[in-house]
């Protein structure tokens, strides 16, 4: 169980609480939390799932973009409380303890990062893409990840990471 | 960023989802998508007292085509499912070219139509497109149903005509002319993927022969609210699509749009930029060619 409440308890005032279980990575997770709470926030402050990055907190960067039902999502636009009863998959999901995603392997192959700010972000969407699409064009790629920003690397790597994982989860790489 | 605090309600019905509105005495708001609302609250532009969330209502996440053409887009259809819609895209040219450049793919995967028609920005896209295409929203509230034409619903920037208690439930967009091949289009410029609107055109013709039997224009990001360009819509009507009638309703229409100039650009340049879109679209639509993203394409209906 964890709470976030304490945390963001500014007043007095009766504070809502609601307890609400979510499937985060194959495992049921429940959590009693205020409904103004975001998704983001319970996944890395209450789960500790830090591997969801918080950039612009404006929905404009995809940095903490997750699979929400299998749909890429920003994750500071949701409520944790939405997400009750769903399924949410975080980049800590992707691998299991023993391998790497495709995605995530294409990443290292490829050279797909420099800060790495992104880059949860961004396998996220591109793992949504090829779940999807898996054979995209480079077109198609950048279409895909359009909604997430890199800063550093002018996307040329992330492109090229994304489609040698097309080719390996097609078994070509 | 965190919003201010509120209550929270997950409704299962929608007379539930209206009950609860009712008790909101206008301090309530409907959730959808959250794609704008999120980051209102957020940003504690909007701080209301409780929350409505519609997601449970599962029964509004549909679109449907009926046999005569209407379309109707359920409060819970998200952009990215109209997207990837083979039906929408064979029937309907302009929704077809104006989905995939809704923000960006992320958001699209939880924003609504409906939602984004309600939110009623002065740069959002939906809005011209429900306006070219003579749509309205189909509101529920406690005394039941009623239907309000897109252009007497959007009022002015994140204004509409909701009264606080009515759950805006569907928006449809009506049949084409008997007999009508329709064709569109949308364009929209922006800095980058997921800015809003510098500006942006959106245009459905109906063409019985190489007659136009309807047509309908209006532009996003050039005013404080969807602009209807109807003088260029009038002026096209009856007519032969030629190079002389597509440039009186580029003229007709850039005449209406009403920018200021801001980071975005001049007033002159985005008023340049309608001119130049209008132009594009009935050009592509005169003279279809192969299209490109966002571009028009001849579709027959």
């Amino acid at each position: 169980m964890t709470s976030l409440f304490e945390e963001i308890t500014e007043t007095d005032e009766e504070v809502p609480v609601r307890r609400v279980t979510i499937t985060v990575n194959g495992r049921k997770r429940t959590a009693d939390i205020e409904p103004r709470l975001l998704l983001a926030h319970l996944l890395r402050q209450g789960l500790k799932l830090t591997g969801t990055h918080t950039g612009c907190d404006t929905t404009n960067c995809g940095a903490c973009t997750v699979l929400f039902d299998g749909q890429p999502i920003k994750s500071c636009t949701m409520l944790a409380v939405q997400a009750d009863g769903h399924e949410v998959t975080t980049v800590e999901g992707l691998a299991s303890s023993e391998q790497l995603s495709p995605v995530q392997e294409g990443f290292k192959e490829e050279h797909g990062l420099q800060c790495g700010f992104c880059t949860p972000g961004m396998m996220v969407a591109a793992t949504a893409l090829l779940a999807e699409n898996p054979d995209p064009t480079e077109d198609e790629v950048r279409f895909a990840l359009s909604g997430n920003l890199c800063r550093c690397t002018g996307y040329q790597n992330i492109v090229k990471a994304v489609l040698w994982a097309a080719r390996r989860t097609r078994g070509e790489a | 960023m965190y919003p201010a605090r509120f209550r929270y309600e997950a409704p299962r019905t929608l007379e539930e989802a209206i009950e609860l509105l009712h008790e909101g005495q206008g301090e309530a708001k409907v959730l959808a998508g959250g794609q704008s609302l999120v980051p209102l609250l957020k940003l504690r532009f909007a701080a209301p007292e409780l929350l409505v969330d519609i997601n449970n209502l599962t029964d509004l996440g549909y679109h449907r085509i009926e046999a005569d053409g209407t379309i109707r887009v359920g409060a819970l259809r998200r952009h990215g499912e109209l997207e990837r819609a083979a039906d929408l895209s064979a029937a309907q040219p302009t929704m077809a070219a104006a989905a995939p450049l809704i923000a960006d793919p992320v958001v699209r995967s939880r924003g609504t139509l409906v939602g984004s028609l309600c939110h009623a920005d002065p740069q959002g896209d939906w809005a011209a497109v429900a306006t070219a295409l003579g749509g309205y929203v189909v509101a529920h509230g406690p005394k039941g149903r009623r239907q309000i034409p897109v252009t007497e619903f959007v009022t002015g920037p994140f204004q509409n005509t909701l009264a606080y208690d009515e759950v805006a439930v569907e928006a449809v967009m009506p049949p084409p002319t008997q007999g009508a091949v329709v064709h569109g289009g949308f364009l929209k410029l922006e800095r980058r993927v997921g800015d809003f609107a510098t500006a942006g055109a959106a245009i459905s013709i109906e063409l019985v022969g190489d007659r136009v039997a309807r047509a309908g224009i209006a532009l996003t990001g050039v005013g404080s609210r969807t602009l209807h360009a109807a003088e260029a819509e009038e002026a096209l009507t009856g007519g032969v699509l030629d190079g002389r009638a597509i440039e009186h309703a580029a003229d007709l229409a850039a005449g209406i749009a009403e920018p200021s100039s801001d980071h975005r650009g001049s007033a002159d340049y985005k008023r340049h930029v309608v001119h130049t879109f209008v132009s594009r679209i009935l050009t592509r639509i005169a003279q279809p060619g192969p299209g490109r993203p966002g571009e028009p394409e001849r579709t027959a209906a």
